[in-house]
C-alpha cells in the first residue's frame, strides 16, 4: 500500500528510525519507526502499514494502519484500520474501528466542551 | 479481600435463538438473547457516566454502543494475550504452565477500584488453568464496591470444541455471537510479537460446576446465575 499523495503531506519511509520530539503543521504519514511525541495540532497523522510508533500523538485526526504504541488524543477524529494494533488511550470526538483492529486502552468521546474545558 | 456477605443463587431461564449470518471474514455469526446483559443493562441506562472494561476481542460494536451512550470503554483481549510466548515457564513439578505474575505485570493494570462494568464473557472457560485465579482476583480489585461483573459458563453438555466466540452488543439483551475463525495468517499480539497460537481458535479448558463458580467467585458479593438453553450460564456477579 503506498502513502496518500499530497503537497502538504510529509512521509517518513518504512527503512526511517526517529526518536525524539515531532511537531509540525502539515499532516504525517509514518511508514517507518518513530519513537518519542507526535504533535500534529491541526493536521493529521497516518501511521501506515508498516509504521511502527512508540509516542504520545496529539493531532487533528490520527489514521492507524500499522503499529501505534502510546496515547492518543485526536481532536477530530481516529480511524483504526484492520490492519492496526494500538496499546494506548484513545480520547477524540468521533472514533471508527474497522473489523479486525486490536485495542488495549480506553476509548473516551469527548465533546468540543470537554475538551475546551479539558476534562 | 473481603468475604462473600450475600451469596445467593437465582435461576432464571434465558433464550438463544440461531439465526446464523456469515460476516465478510465468513465467520459465522449468531444472535442471542441475554438475560445477564439485560440485568446489566439497567445499570448502564443510567444518566451517571461508566467506566466499562471489555475482556473480549475489539469489537467495534461494543465500543460504539458504551461510547454513543457517553461511557468510557476499555478494551484488552487476554485470551489473546495470554497466548504470548514469553509466558511459558514450569512449575515446582516441572509441569508447563503460564507465568500469571508476568501476565499480571502486563495485563489488568488499572488502578483499584476503577470499573463500573466488567465483562468477562467466556474468558474463564478458555483461559489456562494457572491464569483464571490470579485473573479474578485482579478483576475483583479494578471493580468498584457495587461494580458487576458478567461471565459465561459451558455446562457439562458442551464438548471439548465447543468453539470461542467473540461478543457484540446489540441491544440491551441481545448479543451477536462471531465465532473466532480459523485464520492462517500470523498476527501480532499486544507486545507487537508475531505468534500463530490464534491462528486455531481456542479450546474450552475445562467445564465449572455450580460450586466451581461460586468458588471462583467467593470474594464478591453475591452473585446470579441465568440458565440458557444453548449449554450456558450466564453469571453476574457484584463485588
Amino acid at each position: 500500500m503506498s502513502a496518500p499523495m499530497s503537497a502538504d503531506l510529509a512521509q517518513i519511509g518504512k527503512s526511517v528510525v526517529i526518536k525524539g520530539e515531532l511537531s509540525g503543521s502539515e499532516d504525517l504519514y509514518v511508514d517507518g519507526q518513530v519513537e518519542g511525541t507526535i504533535a500534529l495540532k491541526g493536521n493529521s497523522l497516518t501511521v501506515g502499514p508498516n509504521g511502527q510508533v512508540k509516542a504520545s500523538v496529539e493531532a487533528k485526526g490520527v489514521i492507524v494502519q500499522g503499529k501505534l504504541d502510546g496515547n492518543v488524543m485526536a481532536s477530530d477524529r481516529v480511524e483504526l484500520r484492520k490492519s492496526a494494533v494500538v496499546n494506548g488511550d484513545i480520547s477524540t470526538q468521533r472514533i471508527a474501528i474497522e473489523e479486525g483492529a486490536f485495542l488495549k486502552g480506553k476509548v473516551d468521546i469527548q465533546g468540543k466542551a470537554e475538551r475546551a474545558a479539558g476534562k | 479481600m473481603a468475604s462473600v456477605t450475600q451469596n445467593f443463587m437465582k435461576l432464571f431461564r434465558g433464550t438463544s435463538s440461531g439465526t446464523p449470518a456469515q460476516t465478510p471474514q465468513g465467520g459465522q455469526k449468531l444472535t442471542r438473547r441475554s438475560s445477564g446483559l439485560g440485568e446489566l443493562s439497567r445499570v448502564w441506562n443510567a444518566e451517571t457516566p461508566l467506566c466499562v472494561l471489555d475482556l473480549g476481542s475489539t469489537s467495534p460494536t461494543n465500543i460504539r454502543f458504551f461510547t454513543e451512550r457517553a461511557h468510557k470503554i476499555y478494551s484488552e483481549d487476554l485470551l489473546v494475550a495470554s497466548t504470548e510466548p514469553h509466558l511459558a515457564t514450569k512449575d515446582d513439578q516441572g509441569n508447563p504452565v503460564l507465568d500469571s505474575r508476568r501476565f499480571l505485570g502486563d495485563n489488568l493494570q488499572y488502578p483499584a477500584a476503577h470499573f463500573d462494568v466488567v465483562l468477562c464473557w467466556n474468558l474463564p472457560d478458555y483461559l489456562d488453568e494457572s491464569l483464571v485465579r490470579p485473573v479474578m482476583g485482579r478483576l475483583w480489585s479494578v471493580l468498584k464496591p457495587g461494580g458487576m461483573l458478567l461471565a459465561f459458563f459451558h455446562t457439562k453438555d458442551a464438548g471439548p470444541d465447543s468453539p470461542c466466540y467473540r461478543f457484540h452488543i446489540l441491544d440491551k439483551d441481545t448479543l451477536e455471537m462471531q465465532r473466532v475463525i480459523a485464520r492462517r495468517e500470523a498476527r501480532r499480539g499486544p507486545t507487537g510479537a508475531l505468534h500463530t497460537a490464534i491462528s486455531d481458535g481456542f479450546r474450552l479448558q475445562r467445564v465449572f460446576n455450580n460450586r466451581h463458580i461460586e468458588t471462583l467467585f467467593r470474594d464478591f458479593a453475591s452473585i446470579k446465575f441465568f440458565l440458557a438453553r444453548d449449554n450456558v450460564r450466564e453469571v453476574l456477579v457484584v463485588r
